[in-house]
């Protein structure tokens, strides 16, 4: 199940998803992260502070992007860095079909120790909603 | 107004013991929706060679943020933290949280600076086990958003 140093190249792709994000799981997210900013809640708050509507975490978008790498991966430990700055918010309108979160990665550089570093792309609504995000992986 | 620049470098102490447990670690992964057996099953962690299961990537987080409050909410630096928004954010992992660490966050100012009149504020967390082993570093920029010229008229 481990992926191999040896089995990759700059430009290897690993195997894209989509992320559904509702409203229940911002609430959800807000109990098991401990933040509880209304703008990831309350509606009207969100628009009190200029936002179009209730926006998912950052820090959510952040944990969904890194499982393309982790599932490609399988032992998330393996994940030694990781970084990404917050360009767009992610907005999560109050119906069913709430907002998707699209993440694929590749292979950019391979690095000493068996390392490489893989860039995700992240959008929303067809747009970048993570700049410079990027894991460093530790393969086998 | 400007960020008053000699807080670089300043440290904070501390905080209180962080106690990550099994039940914490599946409730965050059922919150991202990421069941990864690694995060859920011990043996699934031992196969890995885990003594118990660890942490998803992003849940130092839960520690980070609230240990940067004490820099967001520190009266001699002056933040208006109603305006603080997260701008990038960044961890590095000697290894994996894991059921059973005890963590303490101690937190320092690495940065201050404006950029076109918002603040712009780095934040760093080194995380240790109790035993002092280091786990996890996170930097964290916070981005104290300028008051608009329409804001500043009516004050």
């Amino acid at each position: 199940m481990a992926i191999s140093f040896d089995e990759v190249e700059v430009g290897t792709e690993l195997p894209a998803q989509s992320f559904p994000v509702s409203r229940a799981a911002l609430v959800r997210y807000a109990g098991a992260s401990g933040d509880f900013n209304p703008i990831h809640w309350n509606e009207e708050f969100a628009v009190s502070v200029g936002l179009p509507d209730v926006i998912a975490h950052g820090m959510f978008t952040m944990a969904e992007a890194i499982r393309v790498v982790t599932d490609w991966v399988g032992d998330p430990g393996a994940v030694v860095d990781y970084g990404v700055r917050f360009t767009r918010p992610v907005v999560v309108p109050n119906d069913d079909a709430g907002a998707v979160i699209e993440v694929s990665g590749k292979v950019a550089k391979l690095l000493d120790g068996r390392r490489v570093q893989v860039d995700l792309l992240v959008t929303s609504g067809g747009q970048k909603v993570l700049g410079q995000s990027r894991a460093v992986v530790q393969l086998g | 107004m400007a960020l008053d620049p000699s807080f670089i470098g300043r440290s904070y102490p501390p905080t209180a013991p962080y106690e990550v447990g099994r039940e914490k670690i599946r409730e965050f992964a059922a919150a991202v929706g990421d069941l990864n057996p690694a995060y859920l099953d011990q043996a699934a962690a031992k196969a890995l060679g885990y003594p118990d299961v660890i942490a998803p990537p992003t849940f130092a987080i839960a520690l980070a943020m609230p240990a940067s409050d004490q820099v967001i909410e520190d009266p001699a630096l002056g933040l208006d933290f109603s305006r603080v928004v997260h701008g990038d954010q960044k961890f590095s992992y000697s290894r994996p949280l894991r059921a059973g660490d005890r963590v303490r966050v101690t937190v320092r100012i690495d940065n201050i600076k404006s950029l076109a009149g918002n603040d712009v504020l780095t934040v760093t967390g080194e995380m240790h086990e109790e035993s002092g082993e280091h786990l996890v570093t996170t930097v964290m920029t916070l981005v104290a958003r300028a008051v608009s010229d329409d804001e500043t008229k009516d004050e």
